[in-house]
């Protein structure tokens, strides 16, 4: 069993901050697509196409019969732990500071012996699973768990690099206004988060979750409005250093396409929620939580974007809207090569249409603040950094890759 | 030109004072809330060009973005569809003497504190008019509620069945435009209507009827506790927007100070 971890002490306002470090983050362009399936939290290795091999470590022919047709497959995650050992010191300046460390080689029950960090229940010779997490320099590495669950297994401080889990964290969900606020801050504090500050815009008209907010225990509600430089800027300068994990659910959406709107009012209203909003927000708190990425136990960890999927294939009847979610999508990415070397993670919470005033005529099944909640939850505690929430952002993740041209096409005729 | 000489020596001395009728432009300030559908009034917003650093090393200034109807503000009246085809209906296009003239003041302060839907009416006016005289022609009249007073939540004061503030009823807008012939007329919300005015008949009653006949707007005045029921000189003048339905305003009024 793991000690579970204890809350953190307030911090030492005597000592120097730790900067953050980073692991070893150089890869092939062969073994990316181990970061890629850790993204999403799959365990996945290279199978050969012609001779059907599992390939390890990632290469670019196979180690069979030569062939260059590798491709990466989700993987049968069962082994054995068949050696182990603890690193005390490392020449790299990341191990150096979080040796010791337990690392170990399992072989894999499909035939191949992997290199891994291992969790400090595996025991030797036993069973285990592997995991493919992205670490701190956001590039896949694989860990050795127990098979089943053990207690405070996810407190087990080599998994807790790997992962932004909500426990004993603090959070900034930037819109109070959203329906979603409530079921969001409930599974926050719910995962042990030790308090949600809430952002709260124009309190000079009613909204109808406001009560439910102030009512729950470790809630704060703070003014914050992200299309206001001023109002973000503001209560940077009051929690921006104990935001280790920013929550945006901000957004504002109207349907309509470009030709049926025919001004650009909501379109402005869309960007400037959307995407400046984005902007201000990491302008604001980006900086401080980038430099807060080693700060102990509650140290900055990860920056979730709440984006529709159609951000990837515009759906023409929210075409304004989708726009604002493709350009928010694109600063996303930016800001995670931003946020790397913090070794802060940037995700994004794809969903598709949502259960609200705006997708009244939209078929079900359209996703519900509880689903979203769980989503983000387990997206957090697996440290990704695309989270699909719901069944018609999954289905459009899997037909994106198949052919995204089609998916165009077929979303731009009613689709989903 | 001796008035004027006279009026810089008043203003000089402090017989007439200078009082300021504007909120600040800020943020957070409320902005007319319209069903969520409707294109929505942009609220004030303001992005730093430089501050004196590497984007401009020796001067700071600011990008503004707001609506023509943000903060204390102007409404010509080509902004309602009553006024669409009064002659020089817009804000550029008003001659610049209907920005100045004597203001006489309603004090519906008492009232507006025992109802918040209390409605500003004829017989209200005339009762006015008994005790100050008859409001002249030209003149800009003032809807006094001490609505400016109230901030957050308690300024638009928005339920669930709309807004709840003070405002006229179209008997009273229809004295005040066909038998008075007033310039315009105030209010200290955030429209020249009643919170519920919706509701009235016709809807928004101040805006249709003042509009219609070519009479200007003025809302979200500040302070006019400031000033007497009449003899005020009121200054209102919009920014010149080609085609301007109104602009956020700096109102100011010239007062003379009771020399009792």
């Amino acid at each position: 069993m793991t000690d579970p971890i204890a809350p953190p002490p307030k911090k030492n306002p005597q000592k120097p901050q730790a900067v953050p470090l980073s692991p070893p983050a150089a890869r092939s362009r062969a073994a990316l697509g181990l970061s890629a399936a850790a993204a999403e939290a799959r365990f996945a290795l290279q199978h050969c196409a012609e001779c059907g091999a599992v390939q390890y470590p990632p290469r670019d022919a196979c180690h069979g019969c030569l062939s260059t047709d590798l491709r990466w497959r989700d993987t049968d995650p069962a082994g054995t732990l068949i050696a182990e050992t603890t690193v005390r010191t490392s020449p790299n300046l990341y191990f150096r500071r979080a040796a010791p460390w337990r690392t170990g080689t399992v072989r894999l029950d499909v035939g191949v012996s992997v290199v891994a960090h291992v969790h400090g229940d595996c025991e030797k010779g036993g069973r285990v699973r592997l995991i493919n997490r992205l670490d701190r320099a956001g590039q896949g590495v694989l860990m050795a768990l127990p098979e089943g669950e053990t207690p405070n297994m996810a407190d087990d401080p080599e998994l807790r690099e790997l992962t932004c889990d909500p426990k004993h964290r603090r959070v900034l969900l930037t819109d109070a206004r959203q329906a979603n606020a409530p079921a969001l801050a409930k599974a926050l504090l719910d995962a042990g988060a030790s308090v949600v500050f809430v952002g709260e815009a124009e309190t000079w008209r009613p909204y109808p979750q406001r009560e439910t907010l102030a009512a729950m225990e470790g809630v704060q509600l703070l003014p914050l409005d992200v299309t206001d430089t001023s109002s973000v800027v503001e209560l940077a300068g009051e929690i921006g250093g104990k935001v280790d994990i920013l929550v945006n659910n901000a957004r504002f959406v109207r349907p309509g396409g470009i030709l049926s709107r025919g001004d650009v009012g909501f379109a402005q209203r869309e960007m400037d929620v959307n995407a400046f909003g984005l902007m201000r927000l990491a302008q604001a708190f980006g900086p401080g939580m980038r430099a807060r990425g080693a700060d102990g136990v509650n140290n900055a960890v990860a920056w979730v974007n709440i984006l529709s999927v159609h951000a990837l294939a515009s759906d023409p009847a929210y075409g304004g809207f989708n726009a604002s979610q493709a350009a928010a999508l694109s600063a996303a990415q930016t800001l995670r090569a931003e946020l790397r070397p913090g070794g802060v993670r940037v995700a994004t919470l794809f969903v598709g249409p949502t259960e609200d005033d705006w997708h009244q005529d939209v078929p079900p099944p359209k996703v519900l603040p509880k689903a979203l909640a769980r989503s983000l939850v387990q997206g957090l505690r697996d440290g990704t950094e695309e989270i699909w929430c719901g069944d018609v952002a999954q289905d459009l993740r899997d037909r994106l890759r198949q052919d995204p041209k089609v998916v165009e096409r077929q979303v731009s005729e009613g689709g989903a | 030109m001796s008035v004027l000489a006279d009026l810089a020596g008043a203003m000089a001395s402090g017989a007439v004072e200078v009082v300021d009728l504007t909120h600040t432009l800020d943020p957070d300030f409320p902005v007319i809330v319209l069903p969520p559908e409707f294109g929505q009034c942009a609220r004030f917003r303001m992005e730093e060009i430089s501050a004196y650093d590497h984007r401009g090393p020796a001067w700071k200034w600011h990008n503004l973005h707001m609506s023509e109807h943000t903060g204390t503000h102007f409404d010509a009246p080509c902004h309602w569809i009553s006024g669409r085809d009064v002659a020089n209906g817009a804000v550029d296009e008003i001659d610049p003497a209907a920005f100045v003239g004597p203001v006489c003041v309603i004090d519906c302060s008492a009232e507006s504190a025992e109802d918040e839907d209390y409605i500003l009416t004829r017989a209200r006016i005339e009762a006015w008019e008994a005790e100050h005289g008859a409001i002249p022609e030209g003149a800009w009249v003032l809807m006094r509620t001490d609505w400016s007073k109230r901030s957050g939540a308690k300024y638009l004061n928005m339920r669930e069945d709309g807004a709840h503030s003070p405002g006229p009823d179209a008997g009273a807008v229809l004295y005040l435009v066909e038998e008075r012939g007033i310039r315009g007329f105030g209010t200290e919300t955030v429209g020249t209507d009643a919170g519920q005015a919706t509701h009235f008949e016709p809807p928004y009653p101040a805006h249709y009827h003042l509009h219609g006949a070519g009479r200007y707007g003025l809302q979200c005045l500040s302070g006019l506790d400031r000033l007497p029921a009449t003899g005020a000189m009121l200054l209102a003048a919009p920014l010149k927007i080609r085609n301007g339905t109104g602009s956020p305003l700096r109102v100011l009024a010239l007062v003379e100070k009771e020399t009792a």
